[in-house]
């Protein structure tokens, strides 16, 4: 027996246990034999998947684990715990049960993981000690020996651990109890060997000399991405994302990562994306290896691009795009597209800001304020049912007139998304103050069913 | 006869003053309105291309910005080529923007954390082959909107700052100088009135109160329409002429 889910446990197996016994406990219990070696490959694969799609620094954890440095990394995927989430979710979707947590340390997040309560677990930065002490020995990653004759010695938590003098431990158990100790509360530094692939392009250089000034930094990274840019060519690539890595004289490893909109293989371009990022390095006591490589690679062809005479082609962005791209985060950067829906705040979404133009807008044929509230705020109104528009409302505080008003445009709920919305109506209105200042706003209700709506009064938009 | 010697006089420190700026190497391009009471103003027969223009709101259109926002969208989709669009808050409705002519094939937005980054993607996006950049910022000192004023210049786009304060005191910060080349200031008036009952076509009160090289002066003019031009109210297009000089014009004050 190597692996026992909670359906197992329930069933009273064990890891551990003979097969014979565990077929005697469970009839029809179908065997399989351990294959470690493809269980590595296939934690490799994975290691790779979270390369590619979260940090550039990735590795598997044999037997069962991997562990992403997400440093400067989780802000592009909506902070640390939507990164968790989405990543248990993508897992799940997968078919893998993956619990995961966020810590300082490798030692700290590989124990909670496993030991910790909760699927996703992210501990604030500085409070990884208090988050680790409750947990069991076994959380340390020792040798299966040490720790059962800890725990015959009495040692349940780390915490009874922590608080032992170190050399009575050491005498008795060796150095290892100390190094694991030291290493889940960050005391000794443990750099995660990034994994590297076949199919990945890279391109590396070692220096005599560790180097750290920021100019010397950008100049070797020109000639890196040349010699990167070279390889590409020779394959028909170009690169979506680089990763480039400096592997520091005291033994850390600092990382920038940088991704495109289209594949790219001009080496000014890469270049200029990753001499931006620069200042995000800490070169500490220097660097002694630089390792650029292409994650994420797709075909590039030289294509002839057809000049016109008339008119001067459109200037081509998606260079700018990228720069700010990697400046503010992927999905800061969009472009608005029309959704088939009469309820406002939903007839807009983002898309990738190089996505194709499919050439569509909004029907035209309502005037739309250029601002659209968050959400729609209530306001106090005098107004005559069923389909009068207000003649007075009060928004924040202040009292308007209405002196002109366009309306009612009805806009049904959307039956088919949610059953509340089954018989739900909104009349919308155009309506001026006294100051020619305009203003969207509308009724939830139809002026006469209560069915249709709780008949309170919104402002939702300001036109200009 | 004194004249024409004057006139010869004032040009003649024009072109210096422009050399002196630099930006005189090739001939200013600039984008016309359309509107000739409205173009006559501006130097050169419009707003110029390659340069920053500062466009805020008035009243509670400083907090807001709404109709700050279909002008400088206006202005936009009179260019050619993509838009940026850099934003804070993200309270944009596009399909207005496409109803005052931009498409929403055109636009790109950036929704920067501060305003910080903000002037840094306005920056990178004005040296970068946009037709024009648009960004929502509250404070623009003298040296960022240099820094922008030479951004523009260095590829031809024209920057429009909608300037855009959360607290209306702040709203106070539209005095300070800057590099900008013209600065509007974009109230709604009470709409066209119609024969029957509604809305008619927005107006607003255009104030020109910044222009370099050029002066002051104030405009009602009718909103953008689904091609971003604006246009001047029939009453005020089509009377006499002699009258149109009573559109209040007042002497530069920034």
């Amino acid at each position: 027996m190597l692996a026992a889910d909670a359906a197992a446990y329930a069933a009273g197996l064990r890891i551990g246990m003979p097969a014979s016994k565990a077929q005697a406990l469970v009839p029809g219990l179908v065997v399989h034999d351990a294959e470690p070696d493809a269980d590595e490959m296939a934690l490799e694969r994975l290691a790779l998947w979270a390369l590619r799609r979260y940090s550039p620094i990735a590795a598997a954890d044999p037997p069962n684990g991997l562990v992403i440095d997400t440093t400067g990394a989780d802000h592009l995927h909506g902070g640390e715990a939507a990164m968790l989430a989405q990543m248990a979710d993508r897992l799940g979707a997968s078919g893998l049960t993956a619990r995961a947590a966020v810590a300082d340390t490798w030692g700290a997040a590989h124990a909670l993981a496993r030991f910790g309560r909760q699927q996703t677990l992210v501990v604030p930065s500085g409070e990884t000690a208090e988050a680790i002490l409750p947990l069991p020995v076994a959380a340390l990653r020792l040798p299966a020996v040490t720790i059962d004759s800890l725990r015959r010695l009495g040692f349940e938590t780390i915490a009874d651990l922590a608080g032992t003098p170190r050399a009575s431990l050491a005498l008795r158990f060796g150095p290892e109890p100390g190094r694991r100790l030291d290493q889940a509360f960050g005391r000794v530094s443990e750099p995660i060997e990034p994994i590297r692939a076949e199919e990945i392009v890279e391109v590396r250089r070692n220096f005599a000399e560790p180097i750290g000034a920021a100019e010397t930094i950008a100049r070797y990274t020109g000639k890196l991405v040349a010699e990167l840019c070279a390889e590409l060519e020779t394959l028909g690539l170009g690169a979506r994302r680089l990763d480039f890595l400096f592997f520091l004289v005291d033994n850390r490893i600092e990382a920038i990562r940088v991704s495109t909109a289209t594949p790219v293989r001009d080496t000014k371009r890469l270049t200029r994306l990753l001499t931006d990022k620069i200042e995000t390095i800490d070169p500490g006591f220097g660097i002694e290896l630089m390792r650029l490589a292409a994650t994420v690679a797709e075909p590039l062809h030289a294509k002839q691009t057809i000049s016109s005479l008339a008119e001067a082609p459109e200037a081509d962005v998606s260079d700018v795009i990228d720069i700010l791209a990697n400046r503010v985060g992927e999905d800061r950067l969009y472009r608005f597209a029309p959704v088939q829906s009469d309820v406002p705040e939903r007839s807009v979404q983002r898309i990738a800001p190089m996505a194709p133009d499919t050439g569509e807008g909004w029907p035209g044929h309502w005037p739309r304020p250029s601002r659209l509230l968050p959400r729609p705020e209530q306001i106090e109104t005098v107004a005559l049912l069923p389909d009068h528009p207000p003649v007075t409302f009060t928004w924040r505080g202040v009292r308007r007139r209405v002196k002109r008003a366009d309306g009612p445009e009805r806009v049904f709920g959307e039956w088919w998304k949610r059953d509340a919305e089954l018989v739900a109506v909104r009349d919308y209105f155009q309506v001026e103050d006294e100051n020619g200042e305009r203003y969207w706003v509308y009724r939830a209700g139809d002026g006469e069913d209560a069915a249709t709506g709780s008949h309170k009064w919104f402002l939702h938009g300001i036109f200009g | 006869m004194a004249m024409s010697s004057n006139r010869f006089a004032l040009s003649e420190l024009r072109e210096r003053i422009a050399r002196l700026e630099g930006g005189s190497a090739r001939r200013r391009e600039v984008l016309s309105f359309g509107v000739p009471a409205i173009d006559r103003v501006l130097p050169g027969g419009g707003l110029a291309l390659g340069a920053l223009h500062e466009v805020a709101g008035g009243g509670n259109g400083a907090l807001d910005g709404a109709a700050a926002a279909l002008f400088a969208a206006g202005i936009a989709a009179r260019t050619a080529g993509k838009v940026l669009w850099c934003v804070t808050r993200p309270d944009l409705f596009a399909p207005a923007i496409e109803q005052a002519g931009l498409p929403p094939g055109r636009v790109i937005y950036v929704e920067a954390g501060d305003e910080k980054s903000v002037l840094a993607c306005f920056e990178e996006g004005l040296r970068g082959g946009f037709g024009a950049v648009v960004a929502e910022i509250a404070r623009l000192s003298m040296t960022a909107s240099r820094r922008l004023q030479l951004a523009a210049e260095s590829s031809g786009a024209i920057g429009i700052a909608i300037r855009r304060w959360r607290r209306q005191t702040e709203a106070t910060d539209f005095g300070q100088p800057t590099a900008a080349a013209t600065r509007w200031r974009v109230s709604v008036l009470p709409s066209t009135p119609l024969p029957v009952q509604g809305v008619g076509r927005a107006r607003w009160q255009l104030e020109l109160i910044r222009c370099r090289a050029g002066e002051s002066a104030d405009f009602t003019v009718e909103a953008c329409d689904a091609k971003g031009r604006i246009a001047l109210p029939s009453e005020v297009a089509d009377r006499p002429l002699q009258k149109e000089k009573e559109i209040g014009r007042r002497r530069a004050s920034a």
